[in-house]
């Protein structure tokens, strides 16, 4: 009988310099909130970051806020006060749980920052529909609440290539909010600003590559689920010189992993890709899960979708229109099944495990045969749970652990 | 002296199947009870039923594999587990030695099970979470109707129609059925449709190829169910001795095998 052995998860030590800044983040932005001259914008995950902290406003998140009430397992509770107002348990649960979080004065930033009672009120609010339309309507929700501006950017969607007329009508789309935001902010967009914000942007994301990129040595020297936590400051510091420090230190330390060996998971076995989102309230039970089987989750789209390549300071706005545009999930299956065959290659991947998240359509791969096509020309096979990111009451634990043990169970047998 | 056995154990989430093998595959001895809230309690039982009729002992087990639900919860037998996804395809390729689709309905979820000639998983699907095409389905409609599950497959073979419930919701589909009861439709004809929307919802959660093997405590209590997949699908289908074991039996096949055995059927009557 084989010895059995509890796997060790292995701390990466750059976790407090993060925590750290996150932390100085989360207390600036309640500052900004508080102070009389200093201005907030809210924005969504790809919307114009960049534009907006070159304007000098403090920039909250609200898609970073949802994902916190995800894995503080807040959301299940709140959602239902969203739906008694109207929004449906089948629409993003990111926005339900928000909005939910917002009618009950309730927030994970109280419980992890002393003093911090909620997200700042907004000035304005700027989302980029490039992820879905439910953030256009969740802002808007927050516009009339506030009695605030909402603007943004309405994407195209679905293209396989960024072609010139898609740039030019994002960027065309990128100037005509300028006006508003120098009205909100007080003060004209400096281009050179502007220019050094996304030369930052640029940084970042470079470095998020080359961290999530570590992935492909074997053993992998993280995670998937290691992922989903140091993306934070890709997400919300994405233009500041923290997030660039922070990375070339993330950086290093695994670089070190590789040069010694160590795995993420021990005894490495199988190598998975993730596809669509995580199940925020059940991150340390799907990390141990695939721990205890010796597989480890070490690539996703979602991870890599903070990788933006095309930010250019010489081209600040149509470089920014370019970067929004080539988001993963605002493209065609053409697209995305050419860039997961790509993944499978570079990461040397053995299975794709697609969540097909309740709430989250767009995120969600699986519904429209990719995983029958890329199984098909790839042979590497795939394996879709049902779950959601934030509504627990979507999530089968046992259905989810049966689904991904006969999974790994196939796998072994291919070996 | 008795011979060494090898045992699986699969622990439903509605029945609890023992199988009791000998060195060559071949079943033994055999039991099933519901599950109910003690799930060691009942596995103790079928243990040591499915053990008198193999004519061994506790003492004889050489190994033993849980699968199912409950698969944590015998640790008084073994804490070696499979999945019931391994164990069906195990069980099912152990008397079907070729390529096959396997469509197992069991009380919690379905599976539908792809396999090539050598027994290796192509592919699985199970049911989402939901009810729809499972046996907790059919046992909210006997109680619906007050009709004991046992009579159902025998009312639903008097049927002379075919009443359409087209949901895949279970209380959406017990409203339809109450619908047909007002409106005086035969009880024959409901449960003939209860079977047909049960056997729907399965069969469209994949596509189904090749030669199907049918399994689970569903059709091995309905045989109904299995004559309406043939007529569903439009070819006969290959229909296990006992298909609610063919979990338990293949656990026990995992056993073996685990012990440097091989289960080759020599031993098969």
């Amino acid at each position: 009988m084989a010895e059995e052995k509890q796997p060790q998860r292995k701390k990466i030590q750059a976790t407090g310099q993060m925590m750290k800044i996150m932390s100085d983040y989360f207390y600036d932005l309640n500052d900004a909130g508080q102070s009389a001259t200093r201005k907030v914008a809210w924005c969504t995950s790809v919307g114009p970051a960049e534009l907006l902290r070159a304007m000098g406003f403090a920039v909250h998140f609200p898609e970073n806020h949802a994902a916190m009430l995800g894995a503080t397992r807040m959301a299940t509770e709140l959602i239902p006060e969203a739906n008694a107002i109207g929004y449906s348990p089948d629409i993003c649960s990111y926005l339900t749980a928000d909005i939910g979080a917002h009618l009950k004065g309730t927030s994970p930033l109280a419980k992890a920052y002393p003093g911090i009672e909620a997200p700042p009120r907004p000035d304005v609010l700027v989302y980029n529909t490039n992820q879905c339309r439910d953030v256009q309507d969740w802002f808007t929700w927050y516009a009339r609440e506030f009695g605030v501006p909402c603007i943004g950017i309405t994407s195209p969607k679905n293209f396989t290539d960024v072609t010139e007329i898609l740039v030019d009508d994002v960027t065309r789309q990128i100037e005509a909010l300028i006006p508003t935001l120098e009205e909100v902010a007080g003060e004209n967009l400096d281009m050179q600003r502007l220019r050094e914000t996304v030369a930052l942007s640029r940084e970042c994301t470079e470095l998020w590559r080359q961290v999530l990129e570590t992935a492909a040595a074997t053993p992998a020297p993280l995670t998937f689920f290691d992922g989903t936590i140091h993306m934070g400051p890709a997400v919300v510091l994405r233009g500041t010189r923290q997030a660039v420090d922070y990375y070339r230190r993330l950086l290093a330390e695994l670089e070190q992993r590789i040069a010694e060996k160590v795995a993420a998971v021990d005894g490495e076995k199988h190598r998975i890709y993730w596809e669509g989102m995580p199940v925020w309230g059940r991150l340390r039970q799907h990390s141990e899960l695939f721990s205890e089987l010796q597989t480890s989750v070490l690539v996703s789209t979602y991870c890599s979708s903070w990788i933006f390549p095309d930010f250019d300071a010489n081209d600040p706005l149509r470089s920014m229109a370019k970067a929004y545009l080539a988001l993963f999930i605002v493209r065609s299956d053409a697209y995305k099944e050419a860039y997961i065959k790509r993944m499978l290659e570079k990461f040397n991947i053995d299975g794709i495990i697609y969540h097909d998240a309740k709430t989250c359509p767009c995120n969600s791969n699986s519904r429209y045969g990719m995983p029958q096509r890329l199984e098909q020309e790839t042979g590497i096979p795939s394996l879709v749970i049902s779950g959601d990111l934030n509504d627990l009451r979507c999530v089968s634990d046992e259905q989810t652990r049966t689904n991904v043990e006969a999974f790994i169970e196939q796998l072994e047998e291919r070996r | 002296m008795t011979q060494p056995v090898y045992v699986g154990l699969d622990m439903g989430a509605s029945r609890t199947k023992v199988a009791v093998i000998d060195r060559h595959g071949a079943l033994l001895g055999h039991a099933v009870k519901k599950s109910g809230i003690d799930f060691a309690a009942t596995a103790a039982l079928c243990l040591d039923a499915s053990l008198e009729q193999a004519g061994a002992g506790r003492s004889d087990i050489v190994a033993a594999v849980a699968t199912g639900y409950g698969r944590n919860n015998v640790a008084f037998v073994t804490s070696q587990s499979k999945t019931e996804i391994g164990c069906h395809a195990k069980g099912c390729h152990y008397l079907y030695a070729e390529a096959i689709t396997i469509i197992d309905i069991g009380g919690q979820d379905n599976k539908i099970i792809k396999l090539d000639a050598d027994g290796r998983r192509e592919s699985f699907k199970m049911n989402r979470k939901c009810a729809a095409g499972t046996g907790a389905f059919l046992e909210e409609m006997s109680s619906r109707l007050d009709i004991p599950l046992e009579e159902m497959n025998s009312l639903a073979r008097q049927a002379t129609e075919t009443i359409r419930l087209g949901s895949y919701c279970t209380v959406f589909s017990a409203t339809e059925v109450l619908e047909n009861i007002r409106h005086g439709k035969p009880v024959a004809d409901i449960i003939k449709g209860i079977f047909y929307s049960m056997i729907k919802r399965v069969l469209e959660m994949d596509s189904i190829t090749g030669k199907v093997v049918l399994s689970g405590g569903v059709v091995a209590h309905n045989p109904y169910l299995v004559e309406m997949t043939e007529e569903l699908i439009g070819r006969p289908v290959l229909l296990p001795p006992f298909p609610q074991l063919t979990g338990a039996h293949g656990a026990a096949l995992y056993a073996l095998e685990a012990t440097g055995g091989q289960g080759d059927g020599s031993g098969e009557e």
